[in-house]
């Protein structure tokens, strides 16, 4: 069974890249542009991992994270954050919306794939 | 496995440009002193999604540059920061600056330092300058762990041994044990002993919480930062502790962390493997350039589905070559067949050029900023409205129509809009309103710049006229006609060159490239009311709605817009001009006719225009009665350029093939229009004005 990862992020080369990196390792990766549309794809879907973006507009991050954590599919898998506010306080929140843990921005895709290798195998 | 960054730049140097777009005209929408925290937010977003993306494709500068933006925002956002006007306007610069960087970067040319570097300076002026009481930034919290005991680390120990406690929840944050244990064995060997005492009976089980804690031996050489950072995403959902072992006898456990003895216990080996990720820089290399254009997935779709009908159609005809007789009624669905297939392909080539079409609004929202900039300089007041921005056009096309745009734009503001006291003077609201419209009419696209303004004067345009030698003293012209002289080159209406729209590029310039892409523009003024500029555009470039018409043997086209009717000739209505031109008396009008035999030295069925038809066309807003054989039909035909085939001729635009291989030629009606002008004009105009009056 291949491992299907959602990448959330407002940006589109980010998404590309992210998407790139992953479907080389062998990931199912879908995308979506912000919280409210992630939300809907995982909803009809059973994702391993969902990365996403903090800053987003329609729904953010955080408020994506705390949505997923509140859905029976959802409330164990590991949910990373991919930002650059690297500042503690982002973090926090995060964390106690149930995030895993967070990828700073900027990465380059081996460093991805390191982080997610750990997370998912 | 190395990945190429440098194939999403063209996407991230897209998305930004759309983001330095969104900022600019936030920006402009902001209300000083009363700013929405959602535009605030919108234009915090575009810089830091520049700032991330800059940052992953190696673009350091710009990451460095646009850091300094995000964190001017980021104050404003929390609102530690007033909303200023000054601030506002060294945003506005610093975005273009942001803009000239990504493009040279784009096109691997030089970065302007020193206009970097004196935003960058400017920016950090107003940074610095009312800094008071936001301690907050940059303090950044140092992740070492408050709940380790912190031993010195001088020495490197042979072995550690890690106490690790979760806390009831963690497991709710995707975080699960095993793999922190799966990632300690890739830093060494690894025994892991868990701790069940403390799970309660059944009953009381709750099968989302944590229980169990683990004692867990690291043997190697290892740091006590390695073993941290496998740790640092729940360092605040346990406690750990992480002691180093440097003899052979093991140290005692920390009591403060595990509670209980470990009664039941058992041995966990994990598998070790070494598998270091490689972390290596992708190498960048600079992209050739590449074009690219955003699609949305609805016309994608709409291409898929049509090329699936176009794929049910050809297996319909495919049909008929496989059957051994052909009947009567085989060409009845032959011809089904065949009327099926015009449609398909009429329907394919209407969504491929709809993958070309972008709306209007990418080019319209460059103006916000142009009307901001100007009246502040010109110290006028205007309002721009604009309407019809989803309107859609071919990207070459808008491409082009962007520069003669902003001419007018300018114009309109520098010589339309009066100035505030002469408005107030002349009873007009103090505000000026400049209107850009765009709406589709037939195969056309219309763009028309509307003011408020003076209007143009029809006696300063005349007097200037003749002063230029392009009229003479005692013409008599319309209205029309003497608007239309700005067009005319080396005509300028404005007493003194200014530098908003003088620039040596006159309204001629503006007429030229418009025509080039086989667009016209008028102007409708009135005195004291206001001008209006209209630029009618061709949708696309490469395909054309013709009327065939045949001259002697050969056929031309004649662009369908342009066509106004086509009639039988009646002989009493052709008069002779003072021996230079025929003209053709349609109701009250006189219009020229046209010989195109004569022009195109061709050998004509008949001389008399009795035996043929006169096919009125108009362009620019003169009509001339062009003399064919007779009509074909009208078709669709794909635009070949003379010039790249060939050479320029005047009075074709283009040639064509036909369904039968043969070539056609497409006539230029504004060209000739023009020639008919400058070889029968003068004459004309006196007495087609007189006729009028009279």
């Amino acid at each position: 069974m291949s491992v299907k990862i959602l990448a959330v992020d407002d940006s589109a080369s980010m998404r590309q890249m992210v998407t790139f990196t992953l479907k080389g390792a062998g990931y199912d990766v879908e995308e979506a542009a912000d919280g409210q549309q992630a939300l809907d794809i995982a909803k009809g879907n059973k994702f391993n991992l969902v990365i996403s973006d903090v800053n987003m507009p329609v729904m953010d991050g955080i408020a994506l994270i705390k949505e997923l954590r509140g859905l029976p599919d959802y409330k164990f898998i590991p949910i990373l954050m991919l930002t650059t506010e690297s500042t503690a306080d982002k973090k926090q929140e995060g964390k106690s919306a149930g995030a895993t843990g967070w990828i700073v921005k900027p990465f380059n895709p081996e460093q991805l794939l390191a982080t997610i290798k750990k997370v998912v195998g | 496995m190395s990945i190429d960054i440098s194939q999403f730049l063209d996407t991230f140097y897209e998305e930004s440009f759309e983001g330095l777009d969104i900022m600019e005209s936030e920006l402009l929408n902001m209300d000083v002193g009363a700013a929405d925290d959602e535009i605030i937010n919108t234009i915090f977003r575009a810089a830091h999604s520049i700032k991330g993306g800059s940052g992953t494709f190696g673009l350091s500068a710009v990451a460095d540059y646009t850091h300094i933006m995000e964190t001017l925002l980021d104050e404003m956002r929390d609102g530690r920061r007033q909303v200023t006007q000054p601030a506002v306007e060294i945003l506005l610069r610093s975005v273009d600056v942001l803009r000239g960087m990504l493009t040279a970067l784009r096109e691997s040319e030089e970065l302007d330092s020193d206009s970097i570097s004196a935003s960058q300076k400017e920016l950090n002026d107003l940074l610095n300058n009312n800094d008071a009481g936001s301690p907050a930034t940059g303090s950044d919290v140092s992740s070492s762990n408050e709940n380790s005991i912190i031993p010195t680390d001088d020495v490197t120990p042979d072995a550690w041994l890690i106490v690790f406690n979760p806390h009831r929840h963690m497991l709710k944050t995707g975080n699960d044990p095993v793999r922190m244990f799966r990632e300690l064995a890739t830093l060494g060997e690894i025994s892991v002993e868990s701790d069940t005492s403390l799970i309660p009976a059944f009953n009381d089980f709750e099968p989302e919480d944590s229980f169990i804690s683990w004692k867990i031996t690291l043997k190697g050489e290892i740091t006590r930062q390695q073993i941290e950072e496998v740790f640092e995403w729940v360092e605040d959902d346990c406690d750990f502790v992480i002691q180093p072992i440097v003899s052979e006898q093991s140290a005692p456990a920390s009591a403060e962390a595990v509670s209980a003895e470990p009664e039941n216990t058992q041995e966990e080996k994990v598998e070790t493997k070494a598998t270091a990720a490689p972390k290596r820089a992708a190498g960048r290399k600079s992209g050739g350039e590449s074009a690219s254009i955003r699609v949305s997935i609805d016309k994608v779709d709409e291409l898929i589905n049509t090329v699936g009908e176009l794929v049910i159609t050809q297996s319909m005809l495919g049909q008929f070559g496989e059957e051994e007789e052909f009947t009567q009624s085989h060409i009845e669905k032959l011809r089904d067949g065949l009327a099926q297939l015009e449609r398909n392909t009429r329907e394919l080539q209407e969504s491929v050029m709809r993958i070309r079409m972008l709306p209007i609004s990418f080019t319209f929202q460059r103006f916000p900023r142009l009307v901001h900039d100007l009246s502040g300089k010109l110290g006028k007041k205007i309002e721009l409205k604009m309407s019809g921005e989803g309107t859609e056009l071919d990207k070459t096309v808008m491409e082009k129509i962007g520069d003669p745009l902003v001419h007018l734009v300018r114009n309109s503001i520098d010589h339309g809009i009066e100035m505030p006291a002469e408005r107030l003077e002349n009873g007009k609201s103090e505000m000026g309103v400049v209107h850009l419209n765009a709406y589709h009419q037939g195969g056309n696209i219309v763009i028309e710049i509307t003011d408020d303004g003076a209007g143009l004067n029809k006696d300063r345009i005349l007097a200037k006229a003749i002063k230029s030698g392009l009229v003479t003293e005692g013409d008599v012209l319309t209205d029309e006609q003497a608007h239309d002289l700005i067009f005319q080159p080396g005509f300028s209406t404005a007493d003194e060159v200014s530098d908003i729209s003088g620039r040596g590029v006159g309204m001629d310039v503006v007429r030229k490239n418009i025509r080039s892409l086989g667009g016209t523009v008028e102007v409708k003024s009135k005195a004291g009311e206001g001008s209006t500029f209209s630029i009618r555009l061709p949708l696309t470039l490469a395909i054309l709605d013709g009327q065939l018409v045949s001259v002697g043997g050969e056929t031309y086209i004649v662009p369908l817009v342009s066509i106004v009717e086509s009639i039988q000739v009646k002989q009493d209505q052709v008069n002779l001009i003072n021996g230079r031109g025929e003209v053709y008396k349609l109701r009250d009008e006189y219009i020229p006719v046209v010989r195109l035999y004569h022009m195109f030295g061709i050998e004509p069925v008949s001389e008399t225009l009795d035996d043929g038809l006169l096919v009125v066309v108009e362009a620019e807003g003169q009509k001339i009665a062009l003399f064919v054989d007779d009509l074909q039909g009208q078709q669709q035909v794909v635009i070949k350029s003379l010039e790249t085939n060939f050479r320029k001729v005047e009075g074709l635009s283009g040639a064509t093939i036909l369904g039968d291989g043969t070539v056609a030629l497409i006539l230029d009606i504004t060209g000739l229009v023009s020639l008919n002008r400058t070889s029968a004009a003068p004459d004309l105009t006196v007495i087609t004005n007189g006729d009028v009056a009279a």
